[in-house]
């Protein structure tokens, strides 16, 4: 795993790292604007229109915004834990980056255990959360903490256990080695997507998804109307749009996530000429993503919340034996064939 | 490089370690040791055992100290003054266990083999620990399932006394 690279590979990773990054935060920029402009328009409202032509330099304006607030920290929070929270829920938010592959060859670097790499980042980020609504030292935010962090335990374990049958389909835990195999087609038009294999594997995947990402219909770690704003009550400025922001980016994680598992990642039609078939691959991989995003904010501004029993009710006695049933017919299929 | 990262890492868990002993305040001492955790498993990264390093995560510093956390935040201790000492035996039961122990750790380093050729050996992929786990290591690996199954089950036992 450790290996000396040459001067023109660490080039190379570096352009590459430059270009996720980038290419990551200009999204999570936009995403908060997709989301505001799409959720008006489903409650037939304009949404943004003051700041540049439909709003598009928002997420711009909002930046400034955040950085030119005042910081606050209550006297009575443990200063140090509660300074610390934004970081810790951050970073893992961004490290998972690093596996994702974004095309053939866009990709930081390709671990041989990279899903669970991101299952291990990704854990860690509830800690920010927690601790977070812990040390503001106030009741609201340590409401939503709790919440989230027994809500976070429940709907890990049918995340993680859902993806098992993709691996026993794929054989590996490598990602850019899961979308190879799912590159060829079924009789020359279908694509060979684990979709279609893992239909019951998908559902719960994508509904533990954003149970995981705290989104509605599952944010009961800062549902408004009972908790002010749950666990970052007491959050202002910057540290407010760093919890913002690692939430939009678990987002695209997990979504990228799901493209890879279930949609064949970065495969799809390619024809052209050179230049295109370079940047096809990730073309299609962002608009696999986008379909998730969409999805997303469309499901958050149409399904009302759930009530914390039946948040816990649903995910042990309806996800986590649907995602253990589905291990045990894949097992039973695989063997046999 | 590596030895530096070594040093750096190994430096973190021993110190994390300590913190966790001497810490008064609960929850710090359960942050410290995630930190031990997650040190720990920077090491095993640079053994070339990723699947560890990331089960080792996942597994501790992700699942069970995520509950040992959320346990100390739902009774929020105060932070412990010195109280009544009812640990008075372990004093003098911990000197000659520490010592038994030391002599366990001196005992086993002096028997690993060194160098280049051992570190060739060391594989630490999933496909070879599950196949070292469902050969060699199979009535081990079971046993311990079991241990597990009969913990899972006294818990369900002491949460419902009524079932």
């Amino acid at each position: 795993m450790i290996e000396y690279i040459t001067r023109a590979e660490f080039v190379m990773l570096m352009v590459k790292i430059v270009m996720i990054f980038g290419g990551v935060m200009g999204a999570l920029a936009y995403l908060t604007w997709l989301e505001r402009k799409m959720m008006a328009r489903i409650q037939m409202r304009p949404g943004p229109t003051r700041v540049g032509p439909y709003g598009l330099l928002q997420p711009i304006a909002d930046g400034l915004k955040f950085l030119f607030k005042e910081d606050v920290i209550p006297t009575q929070a443990n200063k140090f834990l509660y300074i610390a929270a934004p970081v810790i829920s951050l970073i893992p938010a961004l490290l998972s980056f690093s596996v994702i592959p974004f095309g053939p060859n866009l990709q930081v670097t390709d671990l041989n255990v990279g899903l669970l790499f991101i299952f291990a980042i990704t854990s860690l980020g509830v800690y920010g959360i927690v601790l977070g609504g812990w040390a503001s030292n106030s009741k609201y935010p340590l409401m939503g903490a709790m919440r989230s962090s027994a809500q976070m335990i429940s709907y890990e374990l049918s995340l993680t256990l859902s993806v098992i049958g993709v691996l026993m389909i794929a054989n590996t835990l490598s990602l850019s080695q899961i979308v190879a195999s799912q590159n060829s087609t079924w009789f020359g038009v279908i694509p060979r997507w684990n979709i279609f294999l893992q239909p019951i594997a998908f559902i719960v995947y994508v509904i533990s998804a954003i149970a995981e990402t705290n989104r509605l219909p599952f944010d009961l770690a800062e549902s408004e109307q009972e908790l002010v704003a749950g666990w970052h009550t007491e959050y202002s400025s910057l540290k407010f749009a760093m919890f913002m922001l690692s939430e939009y980016a678990n987002m695209i994680t997990v979504s990228a996530l799901a493209t890879i598992m279930f949609l064949g990642g970065w495969s799809g039609p390619m024809f052209g000429p050179d230049w295109l078939q370079m940047i096809l691959p990730t073309v299609w991989f962002v608009l696999k993503i986008s379909l998730f995003i969409f999805a997303y904010v469309l499901i958050r501004s149409t399904v009302p919340r759930f009530r914390y029993d039946q948040l816990m009710r649903f995910g042990w006695k309806v996800l986590l034996p649907l995602s253990l049933a589905n291990i045990v017919v894949t097992s039973f299929v695989v063997a046999i064939s | 490089m590596i030895e530096i990262l070594f040093f750096f890492f190994a430096a973190l868990a021993i110190g994390a370690a300590i913190n966790v002993l001497v810490q008064k305040h609960v929850l710090y001492g359960a942050l410290s040791l995630i930190l031990m955790l997650t040190a720990v498993s920077a090491l095993f990264i640079l053994l070339r055992a990723d699947f560890l390093a990331v089960i080792q995560v996942i597994v501790y510093a992700g699942a069970i100290m995520v509950l040992f956390v959320f346990v100390i935040m739902l009774l929020n201790l105060p932070v412990d003054e010195d109280g009544p000492d009812r640990l008075r035996w372990l004093k003098f039961l911990g000197i000659p266990l520490g010592l038994f122990f030391l002599f366990l750790v001196v005992a086993t380093l002096s028997n690993v083999e060194g160098g280049a050729a051992a570190q060739a050996r060391i594989t630490g992929d999933a496909e070879a620990i599950g196949r070292s786990l469902f050969t060699d290591y199979l009535l081990p690996f079971e046993i311990t399932s079991l241990l597990i199954l009969i913990a899972l089950m006294g818990a369900v036992v002491f949460a419902k006394k009524d079932l």
